[in-house]
């Protein structure tokens, strides 16, 4: 029952909103996911650590097609699950201060979103997951829309035809693989799976293509980024938050859940091309960063530069890879939030983005200044802070798969530093610029937002097993499949 | 009595909680309150480490080794590390030079930094970095190591940049930070590679099975490990952010970049001196970039004419002839004169912290001269370490220099004729800046000159006790030959003698050694003779930029290796930027993906008519998605 509740609480939320319209729209939304929060929280102390796929709910919803509402958390569902649970009150939270016109629509739409995201992340579905899938994306597309910024009309239907044309792809493989199943089909997840490993390698590996190119676009991987920077650059910083710190992430679940189990054969003959093309966002992405002015573009192609990691150790289909994935995709949504949270900030109080245009700002702000360089510490990945546990074990895996695109995707700890500490000089230290001479330092609501997220940003890099040992379980039951499958091919 | 366990992690903990407590009222403790609390948590800390070490010494060889678990860090079924200490004869030495040189310029510190507006901020920053670099020299596996590797670099950063309102000391901060990142990246890949030959990230674990690994892992192993040491302790070609780390207070430079931060390159070489002793290509790697970095490094400080300058290449040429010892397999040459430079080397920056204080910032040897009659403490002080780091009996670094020298003659007469240029060049610049600034003609500007006082007592007296080390510090490891029991060799012979084994070791004859110290002696002589006729007889004073001809100038330019790898690295890397997004993200890919979206844009023209807008478009592919379900399902079926 706390499944379904943790589904379908942030829509009965978001109806409410949308159709009552009270005045204090933001507040009852904050509320809400608080509670929310607090249910995936009870979740996890109840968790069985040992086993997977708890917590199911599976009725048959249109049997004549074989299609079930089947959801279920289990470890690699419920760090997801709590990374969207978690995040959406911060979020809420901080656009506290800068309220949307029709604040009404505004949060429902975000509620509508969350439920979207919770439902990706459980559903055990084939036609479900494709459904809150293509969910998720209809309340982002208003969000960029109506509270965009310049040039919103133009870079909000190219980011929502860019992901649709991927969703197609995915559609038609899910269908496939249903074509595929025996009896009367399913769209069940066994029996997808069962489907898939049943294809012969080279099924596997058109089938591998078609799904990873819906996931590849949603995180992204290069060559599949250029919406991207437009669409975080141009979507109001809620979107940005929601865009980057949960929805990215649907795109790895994608793979861990959707890909790699469902043709494990494909999959492996097909690693060595998508990990050369993650490894390649890493550079690319980082050189192109050190190029930004503007720096909340430059924190959006450092996103994909940190993307990339995380999609090449997945993609080597290790237990070192997976769980260094999971972290860091944790670790990456508290970041990417805690990092567009401070260049709204600024940009609030300076009306500039623009890196050179800044400076200074550490005279005045001195606290807004530190817990900037915290945060940036976490992205560069220092030891002790979230950003490095989920990197180390990243490299760990791509290092051991090819020593050559260890050292390349490694490269990301040097351009890293290069280009945050190159924008952190020029915006926070320094002479003061006119344009900052008069900043305020954090107020304390932004104080209530920013410093739960230092603590994280330790507590996770200090001591990250909790973490780390939710999802074990689950991790070794995919990986048990790969095993199986290679032994099975030899 | 408290458990031994509980003081060794006491070591690092209390420096931590001194930051804590600092950094978390920055701006409500009073100056005194913050440096009391900076300076009795690393005095506490240094008394605990001299507990240890006592009780070390007084174990028996096999036994001086305690390790404590603190918590599990990382533990996971695919990987895991924990946080543990290992304390044993070689870090418990660092400890010892971490804790007792890090509470002198502590409280050196109190009157250099008394003026400052980030007085407490300053302390913080310090007290960190001395944690972080207890955990560098305590940790038990690689992993944790790493910790404090990244750690110290962070407290560099913060603390070159410390002055921020100032450009190009934040740069000189993004430099020191970048390039070491550089070489950590091939430390982290070290580490993963040790671990995924060993399965484990344990010192203890990897070094007893290293002997069973084969040649060629090993040696990728170190290499990559040494690629981390290139970077912290400022070897080629990763050597010139030192330099412009100078942009520090002067006791950060002490404390920072000469007596411990930078030698971490050096302990952990010799902290895997197991590795590395089965790996000849690596040891062959270490001493050519040794012996190339000394004699780079000292060449440059010839000509330099900062004060802070000429003290920072001497560093990297010193440290240079650290893995000189190292490269030879003599680690306990190397950790010896890491210990005595350590001394020396802090003694020579904040003796020339005191000039720079005296003289309102002054940092140029050409304005200075004649300061012996007005700095009577620091005149004698500095006079100290520049005895000791020339090598002049019976000073520090007469021993710890001969005791190079000599394996080096053992090695291969040409790495000690080499070694020996190195060394005789540091005698000649540092009594070139010895001169200049105590000797002569007094070049201070008016206004300044009147000003002139000698330091404050807090600073007075970490100088007289570091003088004292200089003076006496040699004498733990004094050689046979010249009637001394090598009590440092047997002190650290349990971390050290497994590598012996490979036989690296060259004995060498008491009378050649007697020749080789005579023959060295005589020239240290003659050097100073040299730079005595040159700048006290003659009065030369060394020429500004455009005087200064062919190599002169050269070198007075540092051989243009700042101005190279700005061309070749960072311009290099703007312009590849700049295309890279303008050429293939904006006209290659992107329009790629616009063509394509106004192919569909195009098409779904016709949709248009029978739909709204977009969203219509979405709902249509919807619908069509789902009429394609079901007529395939009809058709399967009837099939």
């Amino acid at each position: 029952m706390m499944t379904l509740f943790i589904l379908f609480w942030p829509l009965v939320i978001a109806l409410v909103i949308f159709i009552l319209r009270p005045a204090n729209a933001k507040k009852i939304a904050f509320v809400a996911s608080v509670l929310e929060f607090l249910i995936a929280l009870l979740i996890v102390v109840q968790f069985d650590k040992s086993g997977s796929n708890s917590l199911a709910f599976n009725i048959p919803w249109i049997p004549s097609l074989g299609i079930s509402f089947s959801i279920a958390i289990d470890g690699i569902s419920l760090l997801l699950v709590l990374l969207t649970t978690g995040l959406v009150p911060f979020i809420i939270l901080s656009s506290f201060e800068s309220p949307a016109p029709k604040p009404a629509n505004y949060y429902a739409l975000i509620m509508v979103m969350q439920m979207a995201l919770v439902g990706v992340f459980t559903a055990l579905d084939g036609f479900l997951f494709y459904i809150f899938w293509e969910m998720a994306l209809i309340p982002i597309y208003f969000i960029c829309l109506i509270w965009g910024g310049e040039n919103r009309a133009f870079i909000t239907l190219k980011f929502f035809i860019y992901t649709l044309a991927g969703s197609l792809f995915m559609l038609v493989a899910l269908l496939y693989l249903y074509y595929q199943t025996p009896g009367s089909h399913s769209f069940q997840i066994d029996a997808i799976y069962a489907a898939g490993r049943g294809l012969s390698a080279a099924h596997q590996g058109i089938l591998y293509w078609g799904l990873f190119l819906a996931f590849a676009i949603k995180m992204p991987v290069f060559p599949f980024h250029t919406w991207q920077p437009d669409t975080y650059t141009v979507a109001p910083v809620e979107g940005t938050m929601l865009l980057s710190g949960i929805m990215l992430k649907m795109g790895f679940y994608g793979v861990i859940r959707w890909l790699l189990p469902v043709v494990p054969v494909g999959a492996s003959s097909w690693a060595m091309t998508a990990i050369i093309l993650s490894v390649i966002g890493i550079i690319y992405a980082s050189v192109i960063a050190i190029n930004q002015k503007d720096f909340k573009r430059l924190i959006a192609y450092a996103s994909i530069a940190h993307v990339g990691l995380i999609s090449a150790g997945l993609l080597t289909m290790t237990r070192i890879g997976y769980q260094g994935a999971l972290i860091q995709m944790i670790s990456h949504g508290i970041l990417a939030f805690a990092l567009f949270y401070i260049c709204e900030i600024i940009f609030q109080r300076t009306n500039s983005r623009t890196i050179a245009s800044l400076g200074g700002l550490r005279n005045n702000a001195p606290i807004l200044t530190t817990v900037f360089m915290i945060v940036i510490l976490g992205t560069i990945a220092l030891p002790f802070t979230s950003g490095f546990v989920g990197e180390f074990l990243l490299l760990n895996s791509l290092f051991s798969y090819n020593i050559f695109l260890g050292v390349a995707g490694g490269t990301t700890i040097i351009f890293g530093a290069v280009y945050m500490l190159y924008a952190f000089q020029y915006m926070m230290l320094g002479k003061s610029s006119p344009q900052s001479s008069t900043i305020a330092d954090l107020t304390s609501h932004e104080k209530m937002v920013l410093y739960p997220i230092v603590i994280l940003i330790f507590v996770i890099g200090i001591h990250p097993d909790p973490l780390l040992q939710i999802s074990e379980a689950a991790v070794s039951d995919i990986l048990k499949v790969f095993s199986t499958q290679s032994a099975n091919l030899k | 009595m408290v458990e031994l366990e509980v003081l060794v992690s006491l070591i690092p903990v209390l420096p931590l909680a001194g930051f804590l407590i600092i950094a978390l009222n920055v701006h409500t403790l009073s100056h005194k309150v913050s440096s009391f609390i900076a300076c009795g948590t690393i005095l506490i800390s240094f008394v605990l480490s001299l507990v240890t070490f006592s009780h070390l010494v007084g174990l028996s060889p096999i036994d001086r080794s305690i390790t404590v678990s603190i918590i599990s860090w990382i533990n996971t079924a695919s990987f895991s590390a924990e946080i543990a200490f290992l304390v044993d004869p070689l870090s418990s030495l660092m400890l010892l030079i971490i804790t007792g040189v890090g509470f002198l310029i502590h409280v050196y510190s109190i009157g250099y930094m008394h003026d400052d507006s980030g007085y407490n901020r300053f302390f913080s920053y310090m007290n960190l970095f001395v944690f972080f670099m207890l955990l560098l020299v305590m940790a038990s596996n690689y992993l944790l190591m790493f910790v404090g590797w990244e750690g110290v670099g962070l407290c560099s950063y913060l603390l070159i940049g410390f002055w921020f309102k100032n450009h190009e000391y934040n740069k000189a901060a993004n430099k020191a930070f970048i390039m070491n990142r550089i070489g950590d990246l091939g430390l982290l890949l070290g580490v993963i590679l040790i671990f995924i030959n060993f399965n484990s990230i344990e010192y203890k674990t990897v070094f007893e099975n290293a002997s069973a690994k084969d040649i060629t892992t090993l040696t990728w192993i170190t290499v990559l490990l040494f690629i981390g040491a290139m970077g912290k302790s400022a070897q080629i070609p990763l050597y010139t952010w030192l330099p412009d780390a100078m942009a520090g207070p002067t006791p950060v430079s002490a404390l920072i970049h000469a007596a411990t931060m930078v030698t971490a390159g050096v302990y952990m070489v010799a902290r895997n001196n197991v590795l590395y002793s089965l790996s000849p290509i690596a040891l062959q790697l270490v001493l050519v970039i040794g012996v190339s970095t000394a004699l780079l490094a000292a060449t440059i400080a010839l000509f330099q004419n900062d004060i802070k300058k000429i003290l920072a290449y001497s560093t990297v040429s010193q440290l240079g002839l650290m893995f000189v010892a190292l490269g030879l397999g003599a680690y306990t040459a190397g950790v010896f004169h890491m210990a005595t430079h350590a001394f020396f080397k802090a003694l020579l920056f904040l003796s020339a912290g005191s000039v720079i204080h005296a003289l309102q910032g002054e940092q140029d040897i050409r304005r200075m001269g004649g300061l012996k009659k007005y700095l009577p403490v620091t005149y004698l002080t500095f006079f100290v370490a520049v005895l000791a780091i020339s090598g002049i009996p019976p000073f520090a670094g007469f021993f710890s220099k001969d005791e190079i020298l000599a394996r080096a003659f053992g090695h291969d007469p040409a790495v000690w004729v080499l070694a020996l240029l190195a060394s005789l060049l540091t005698v000649f610049y540092m009594f070139r800046l010895f001169y200049l600034t105590f000797w002569g003609t007094e070049r201070a500007e008016g206004g300044v000159k009147q000003h002139i006082h000698e330091s404050p007592r807090s600073m007075a007296i970490p100088l007289s006790i570091l003088a004292f080390l200089s003076f006496v510090g040699g004498f733990m490891n004094v050689p046979e030959a010249l009637a001394g029991t090598s009590w440092l060799t047997g002190y650290l012979s349990p971390v050290f003698e497994p590598a012996k084994n490979n036989g690296l070791v060259h004995q060498l004859s008491h009378t050649t050694e007697y020749i080789l110290m005579a023959t060295v002696l005589t020239l240290t002589v003659i050097i100073i003779a040299i730079a005595y006729n040159r700048f006290i007889k003659k009065g030369s004073v060394p020429a500004g930029e455009g005087q200064l001809k062919g190599l002169g100038q050269i070198i007075y330019h540092k051989y243009y290796v700042d101005e190279i790898y700005d061309l070749l690295f960072v311009r290099a890397l703007e312009r590849l930027a700049r295309i890279v997004e303008t050429v293939i993200e904006a006209m290659a890919i992107d329009r790629l993906v616009n063509l394509a979206g106004q192919f569909i844009t195009a098409s779904s023209h016709v949709l248009r008519r029978v739909q709204s807008g977009s969203i219509g478009f979405y709902i249509f592919v919807m619908i069509i998605g789902i009429i394609v379900l079901l007529t395939l399902t009809t058709v399967t079926a009837e099939i």
